[in-house]
Protein backbone atom coordinates (compact mmCIF):
# COMPACT_ATOMS: atom_id res chain seq x y z
CA UNK A 1 0.00 0.00 0.00
CA UNK A 2 1.22 3.35 -1.12
CA UNK A 3 0.02 6.60 -1.12
CA UNK A 4 0.56 9.19 -4.06
CA UNK A 5 0.53 12.90 -3.58
CA UNK A 6 0.96 14.90 -6.66
CA UNK A 7 1.49 18.57 -6.60
CA UNK A 8 0.03 20.96 -9.26
CA UNK A 9 2.06 24.14 -9.51
CA UNK A 10 -1.26 26.81 -9.81
CA UNK A 11 -1.94 27.94 -12.71
CA UNK A 12 -4.30 31.12 -13.02
CA UNK A 13 -4.71 30.96 -16.79
CA UNK A 14 -4.79 27.03 -16.40
CA UNK A 15 -8.80 26.02 -17.68
CA UNK A 16 -10.26 22.76 -16.71
CA UNK A 17 -13.89 21.55 -16.97
CA UNK A 18 -14.67 20.70 -13.21
CA UNK A 19 -13.13 23.49 -11.72
CA UNK A 20 -13.88 26.48 -10.42
CA UNK A 21 -11.77 29.01 -12.74
CA UNK A 22 -9.52 31.58 -11.08
CA UNK A 23 -11.66 34.74 -12.18
CA UNK A 24 -10.45 37.15 -9.14
CA UNK A 25 -7.48 39.54 -10.47
CA UNK A 26 -4.41 39.47 -8.14
CA UNK A 27 -1.64 37.16 -8.02
CA UNK A 28 -2.07 33.52 -6.85
CA UNK A 29 0.09 31.85 -4.42
CA UNK A 30 0.86 28.19 -3.57
CA UNK A 31 0.90 27.96 -0.09
CA UNK A 32 3.74 26.05 1.55
CA UNK A 33 2.74 22.90 3.05
CA UNK A 34 3.79 19.89 5.44
CA UNK A 35 1.90 16.38 4.63
CA UNK A 36 2.19 13.52 7.31
CA UNK A 37 0.85 10.46 7.36
CA UNK A 38 0.06 8.01 10.59
CA UNK A 39 -2.05 4.50 10.32
CA UNK A 40 -5.28 6.03 10.70
CA UNK A 41 -4.86 9.53 8.64
CA UNK A 42 -3.08 12.10 6.14
CA UNK A 43 -2.50 15.20 8.09
CA UNK A 44 -1.78 18.61 5.82
CA UNK A 45 -0.65 21.51 7.55
CA UNK A 46 -0.66 24.83 5.31
CA UNK A 47 0.94 27.98 5.81
CA UNK A 48 -2.43 30.89 4.60
CA UNK A 49 -0.98 33.91 6.81
CA UNK A 50 -4.27 36.14 6.54
CA UNK A 51 -6.82 33.56 5.49
CA UNK A 52 -9.91 33.15 8.03
CA UNK A 53 -12.41 30.43 8.19
CA UNK A 54 -15.00 32.14 6.40
CA UNK A 55 -12.40 32.69 3.55
CA UNK A 56 -11.36 29.50 3.12
CA UNK A 57 -12.49 26.87 0.39
CA UNK A 58 -11.72 23.24 0.68
CA UNK A 59 -13.02 20.73 -1.69
CA UNK A 60 -12.50 17.17 -2.04
CA UNK A 61 -13.80 15.18 -5.07
CA UNK A 62 -12.40 12.81 -6.76
CA UNK A 63 -9.42 12.39 -5.07
CA UNK A 64 -8.55 15.68 -5.96
CA UNK A 65 -8.14 17.82 -2.95
CA UNK A 66 -8.42 21.58 -3.56
CA UNK A 67 -7.42 24.44 -1.27
CA UNK A 68 -8.49 27.50 -1.98
CA UNK A 69 -7.41 31.00 0.68
CA UNK A 70 -9.06 34.14 -0.66
CA UNK A 71 -6.85 37.23 0.90
CA UNK A 72 -8.21 40.57 0.48
CA UNK A 73 -6.04 43.04 0.15
CA UNK A 74 -5.10 44.57 3.64
CA UNK A 75 -3.86 47.86 2.34
CA UNK A 76 -5.14 49.92 0.09
CA UNK A 77 -4.14 53.44 -1.47
CA UNK A 78 -1.04 54.15 0.99
CA UNK A 79 2.49 54.96 0.21
CA UNK A 80 5.09 51.76 0.38
CA UNK A 81 8.20 52.32 1.27
CA UNK A 82 9.21 49.07 0.19
CA UNK A 83 7.55 45.53 -0.23
CA UNK A 84 9.27 42.11 -0.08
CA UNK A 85 6.40 40.10 -0.48
CA UNK A 86 2.73 40.08 -2.72
CA UNK A 87 -0.68 40.03 -1.36
CA UNK A 88 -2.71 37.55 -3.07
CA UNK A 89 -4.70 33.92 -2.54
CA UNK A 90 -3.78 30.62 -1.57
CA UNK A 91 -4.25 27.75 -3.99
CA UNK A 92 -3.18 24.51 -4.73
CA UNK A 93 -4.39 21.33 -5.47
CA UNK A 94 -3.07 17.42 -4.64
CA UNK A 95 -4.31 14.31 -5.69
CA UNK A 96 -4.78 11.67 -3.18
CA UNK A 97 -3.74 8.13 -4.04
CA UNK A 98 -4.97 6.73 -0.23
CA UNK A 99 -8.22 5.79 -0.33
CA UNK A 100 -9.88 8.54 2.05
CA UNK A 101 -13.46 8.67 3.92
CA UNK A 102 -14.24 11.88 2.50
CA UNK A 103 -17.40 12.42 4.97
CA UNK A 104 -14.72 12.11 8.01
CA UNK A 105 -12.64 14.79 6.55
CA UNK A 106 -12.11 17.98 8.69
CA UNK A 107 -10.13 20.94 8.52
CA UNK A 108 -9.09 23.69 11.58
CA UNK A 109 -7.79 27.57 10.63
CA UNK A 110 -5.21 29.01 13.82
CA UNK A 111 -3.16 31.91 13.24
CA UNK A 112 -3.25 31.68 9.67
CA UNK A 113 -2.18 27.67 9.58
CA UNK A 114 -4.73 25.51 7.98
CA UNK A 115 -4.73 21.84 9.33
CA UNK A 116 -6.47 19.05 7.63
CA UNK A 117 -6.99 15.90 8.76
CA UNK A 118 -7.71 13.55 5.86
CA UNK A 119 -8.83 10.03 7.61
CA UNK A 120 -8.41 6.47 6.00
CA UNK A 121 -11.20 4.59 4.83
CA UNK A 122 -11.58 1.28 7.43
CA UNK A 123 -10.98 -1.04 3.93
CA UNK A 124 -6.34 0.42 3.86
CA UNK A 125 -6.25 0.95 7.39
CA UNK A 126 -3.29 -1.35 8.79
CA UNK A 127 -4.98 -4.58 10.18
CA UNK A 128 -3.14 -6.86 12.27
CA UNK A 129 -4.15 -10.62 11.92
CA UNK A 130 -4.92 -12.99 14.69
CA UNK A 131 -3.52 -16.23 14.16
CA UNK A 132 -5.34 -18.60 15.42
CA UNK A 133 -3.82 -21.32 17.56
CA UNK A 134 -5.09 -24.86 16.62
CA UNK B 1 -13.46 45.95 -12.46
CA UNK B 2 -11.49 45.83 -8.88
CA UNK B 3 -7.93 45.96 -9.03
CA UNK B 4 -5.29 44.97 -6.59
CA UNK B 5 -2.31 47.25 -5.60
CA UNK B 6 1.01 45.22 -5.39
CA UNK B 7 4.01 46.88 -4.32
CA UNK B 8 6.13 47.05 -6.96
CA UNK B 9 3.95 45.14 -9.56
CA UNK B 10 3.15 41.52 -9.37
CA UNK B 11 6.06 40.35 -11.23
CA UNK B 12 9.13 41.83 -8.54
CA UNK B 13 6.90 40.11 -5.54
CA UNK B 14 6.45 36.82 -7.42
CA UNK B 15 10.70 37.14 -8.00
CA UNK B 16 10.95 37.59 -4.31
CA UNK B 17 8.91 35.14 -3.01
CA UNK B 18 10.76 32.77 -5.66
CA UNK B 19 14.04 33.98 -4.63
CA UNK B 20 13.29 33.15 -0.89
CA UNK B 21 11.91 30.16 -1.82
CA UNK B 22 15.22 28.73 -3.40
CA UNK B 23 17.55 29.88 -0.71
CA UNK B 24 15.29 28.08 1.79
CA UNK B 25 15.76 24.82 -0.75
CA UNK B 26 19.54 25.69 -1.03
CA UNK B 27 19.92 26.21 2.76
CA UNK B 28 18.20 22.94 3.46
CA UNK B 29 19.56 21.49 6.46
CA UNK B 30 20.26 17.62 6.99
CA UNK B 31 17.08 16.49 8.36
CA UNK B 32 14.93 17.69 5.65
CA UNK B 33 13.27 20.24 7.71
CA UNK B 34 14.08 24.20 6.15
CA UNK B 35 15.17 26.48 8.67
CA UNK B 36 15.28 30.31 8.86
CA UNK B 37 18.55 30.65 9.01
CA UNK B 38 20.17 32.06 5.99
CA UNK B 39 17.19 33.97 4.42
CA UNK B 40 15.93 37.34 4.07
CA UNK B 41 12.98 35.76 6.85
CA UNK B 42 10.20 37.17 7.04
CA UNK B 43 10.02 39.28 4.23
CA UNK B 44 8.37 42.46 5.05
CA UNK B 45 6.02 45.03 3.53
CA UNK B 46 6.36 48.92 5.06
CA UNK B 47 4.80 51.64 4.50
CA UNK B 48 3.37 55.67 6.06
CA UNK B 49 1.04 57.55 6.51
CA UNK B 50 1.83 61.48 7.73
CA UNK B 51 2.18 59.81 11.52
CA UNK B 52 3.62 56.53 11.34
CA UNK B 53 5.55 54.12 10.24
CA UNK B 54 3.93 51.17 9.51
CA UNK B 55 5.64 47.19 8.81
CA UNK B 56 4.01 43.67 7.83
CA UNK B 57 5.47 40.33 7.98
CA UNK B 58 3.79 36.98 7.42
CA UNK B 59 4.23 34.77 10.50
CA UNK B 60 1.91 31.73 9.99
CA UNK B 61 1.81 29.63 12.85
CA UNK B 62 3.16 31.69 15.26
CA UNK B 63 2.01 33.15 18.89
CA UNK B 64 2.88 36.92 20.01
CA UNK B 65 4.55 35.26 23.04
CA UNK B 66 7.24 33.48 20.73
CA UNK B 67 7.82 37.08 19.29
CA UNK B 68 10.10 39.96 20.18
CA UNK B 69 10.33 43.01 18.71
CA UNK B 70 12.63 45.69 19.79
CA UNK B 71 13.02 49.26 18.49
CA UNK B 72 16.72 50.75 19.30
CA UNK B 73 18.28 53.99 18.30
CA UNK B 74 14.98 54.96 17.44
CA UNK B 75 15.05 53.97 13.81
CA UNK B 76 15.92 50.14 14.31
CA UNK B 77 13.39 47.85 14.39
CA UNK B 78 14.27 44.24 15.02
CA UNK B 79 11.86 41.21 15.14
CA UNK B 80 12.79 37.81 16.41
CA UNK B 81 10.84 34.48 16.77
CA UNK B 82 10.70 31.26 16.91
CA UNK B 83 8.56 27.94 14.99
CA UNK B 84 8.35 24.89 16.47
CA UNK B 85 7.78 21.74 14.02
CA UNK B 86 5.37 19.49 15.37
CA UNK B 87 6.75 16.28 16.48
CA UNK B 88 5.51 13.86 14.93
CA UNK B 89 5.24 9.38 16.51
CA UNK B 90 4.94 6.71 13.71
CA UNK B 91 4.44 8.95 11.29
CA UNK B 92 5.54 9.24 7.44
CA UNK B 93 6.30 12.58 5.64
CA UNK B 94 5.21 13.45 2.24
CA UNK B 95 5.70 16.91 2.38
CA UNK B 96 7.96 19.10 4.34
CA UNK B 97 7.91 22.72 3.28
CA UNK B 98 7.36 24.83 6.31
CA UNK B 99 10.11 26.17 8.04
CA UNK B 100 11.28 26.25 11.72
CA UNK B 101 13.45 27.41 13.95
CA UNK B 102 14.55 30.47 15.23
CA UNK B 103 14.77 34.26 13.22
CA UNK B 104 15.80 37.54 13.69
CA UNK B 105 16.03 40.57 11.53
CA UNK B 106 16.70 43.83 12.10
CA UNK B 107 15.48 46.84 9.55
CA UNK B 108 16.55 50.47 9.40
CA UNK B 109 13.74 52.84 9.42
CA UNK B 110 13.49 55.94 7.24
CA UNK B 111 12.97 57.92 10.03
CA UNK B 112 13.42 58.22 13.82
CA UNK B 113 10.42 56.91 16.03
CA UNK B 114 9.03 57.42 19.55
CA UNK B 115 9.70 53.70 21.03
CA UNK B 116 7.71 54.45 23.60
CA UNK B 117 4.25 54.29 21.75
CA UNK B 118 5.26 51.37 19.17
CA UNK B 119 1.90 48.98 18.70
CA UNK B 120 1.99 45.49 17.26
CA UNK B 121 -1.31 43.67 15.94
CA UNK B 122 -1.70 39.85 15.15
CA UNK B 123 -4.53 38.58 13.52
CA UNK B 124 -4.39 35.52 11.15
CA UNK B 125 -0.54 34.86 10.99
CA UNK B 126 -0.16 38.62 10.05
CA UNK B 127 1.98 40.85 12.33
CA UNK B 128 1.67 44.44 11.89
CA UNK B 129 3.45 47.08 13.55
CA UNK B 130 2.60 50.87 14.05
CA UNK B 131 5.31 53.00 15.13
CA UNK B 132 4.71 57.10 15.47
CA UNK B 133 7.09 59.16 13.88
CA UNK B 134 8.60 61.22 15.91
CA UNK B 135 8.32 65.17 15.24
CA UNK B 136 11.44 65.92 13.35
CA UNK B 137 10.44 62.53 10.63
CA UNK B 138 6.97 63.78 9.86
CA UNK B 139 6.56 66.08 6.52
CA UNK B 140 6.72 70.00 7.49
CA UNK B 141 4.94 72.26 4.97
CA UNK B 142 7.03 75.52 4.05
CA UNK B 143 5.52 78.48 3.55
CA UNK B 144 6.85 80.45 1.59
CA UNK B 145 6.45 84.43 2.46
CA UNK B 146 5.67 86.53 -0.63
CA UNK B 147 7.70 89.53 -0.35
Amino acid sequence: MSSQLTKNAPKPEHTETSTAEHLRGGPLFSPRVDIWETKDELVLCADMPGVTAKNLDIQFENRELRIHGKVSPRQENINFLYGEYGIGDFYRTFQIGEAIDAEKISAELKDGVMTLHLPKTEAVKPRRIMVKSS
Amino acid sequence: MFTRWQPFGDVRAEINRLQNEMQQLFGRTGNGAREFAGTSYPLLNMWEDENNYFVEAELPGFHLDDLEMYVTGENQLSIKGKRQQPELDQATWHRQERGYGSFARLVELPGFVDSNRVSAAFSDGVLTIKMPKKEEAKPRRIEVKTG
